[in-house]
């Protein structure tokens, strides 16, 4: 916890957040069977086909799951570098 | 009429699937409705005790299935309520003397003579829990505010949407409106978020569970009993009865706010 959070009266998260927390976890891998060694090698290899292309921020690179209902989503937030593709260069 | 076959599973034991049965089916005979509750748990046989019926079993599913007996004779009529019947678990068998099929096809016989079945599930996801749900017109998944129970009944909603059911409902269990205010508990709204399906009744914690347990008398035949209150707005409006949620306070008022801002200032400071 931060000095900021300590003058505001923040506290650390709840058992309840944490619960809330890690079962917004647990369910996105039960239900996609997606492990996150498995997401993790995903990430890995999107960035690998997309740097085939285009120049990216490797490190800002974020590949996380996203829920409405009981549809859940893969989303990969992909930062450009520069915003110019290989070929064109 | 043709009654409504309804199944009250949950994934993870101990949630209060039998205590809902045994309370659904007295609050729906209550409302003047025929009701029948099936034991599907085979081996464990519980409905019975929970009930209070346990010492007039002479026959049981599993004797219907394999011809011993004719489906009436089975029948254990409730001491209380004439339009009530239970239908008890074999206890010296296991979940293999009875198929899906034999559930779909006992119900099939009850369904004319009925207005609601109600069957009590196994827990766990294996033969016991499909023949629970087979005959199921309406599930009831009934979970507890905590980790585990949650991730269970999640495994059991997709396993219910693989096998095409379409009705499923929540049940949230033994939820403690007090620790939910401490921020010690998971509210109803992140269950229902979490998991994603229609809510249908919260029931409080309530400790005349246990003794109505102990006397093998369901709680929805006491007006004091705040659980055996939810029970009976859940027949309701399983009746399709639009009944208003209990009035549980899960946020906290003003006065616990301000002693909770007070002693994390006092704590943050020594």
């Amino acid at each position: 916890m931060s000095i900021w959070d300590k003058l505001w009266g923040r506290r650390a998260p709840t058992s309840r957040q944490m619960a809330r927390e890690r079962l917004q976890l647990v369910l996105v891998h039960d239900r996609t069977r997606i492990s996150p060694q498995l997401l993790q090698t995903l990430k890995n290899e999107i960035i690998e086909v997309i740097s085939r292309h285009v120049d990216i921020d490797r490190e800002g690179v974020e590949v996380t799951f996203t829920q409405s209902q009981r549809q859940s989503r893969l989303v990969a937030d992909i930062p450009l570098q520069g915003g110019r593709s290989k070929s064109a260069g | 009429m043709a009654a409504r076959i309804l199944t009250i599973t949950s994934g993870k034991g101990g949630v209060g699937k039998t205590t809902a049965t045994a309370n659904l089916g007295v609050a729906l005979a209550l409302q003047g409705q025929r009701v029948v509750t099936i034991d599907a748990d085979i081996g464990l046989r519980n409905l019975d005790v929970v009930m209070g019926l346990e010492n007039r079993i002479v026959y049981d599913l599993v004797d219907v299935v394999e011809g011993r007996c004719r489906l009436r004779q089975a029948m254990i009529r409730d001491k209380r309520l004439s339009e009530l019947y239970l239908l008890p678990a074999a206890q010296t068998r296991d979940k293999t003397a009875v198929s899906p099929e034999d559930m779909v096809q006992v119900t099939e016989q009850l369904r004319p003579e009925f207005d609601y079945i109600l069957i009590d599930s196994p827990a766990g996801i294996e033969q016991g829990f499909k023949n629970a749900i087979a005959p199921a017109d309406v599930i009831l998944i009934i979970t507890t505010p905590e980790v585990s129970a949650v991730r269970d009944a999640d495994r059991i909603i997709g396993l219910i949407e693989a096998e095409g059911k379409e009705s499923a409902h929540l049940i949230i269990n033994r939820l403690r409106p007090d620790m939910v205010r401490r921020e010690d508990m998971l509210a109803t709204s992140d269950v229902v978020e979490l998991l994603a399906i229609d809510l249908i009744g919260i029931v409080p914690e309530d400790e005349y569970i246990i003794i109505s347990t102990n006397r093998g008398r369901p709680a929805a035949l006491d007006d004091h009993s705040p659980a055996g209150q939810a029970f009976r707005n859940i027949a309701r409006r399983i009746m399709g009865e639009d009944v208003p949620f209990l009035a549980i306070r899960e946020s906290p008022g003003l006065l616990e706010r301000l002693t909770r801002l007070v002693r994390s200032r006092t704590k943050s400071g020594g």
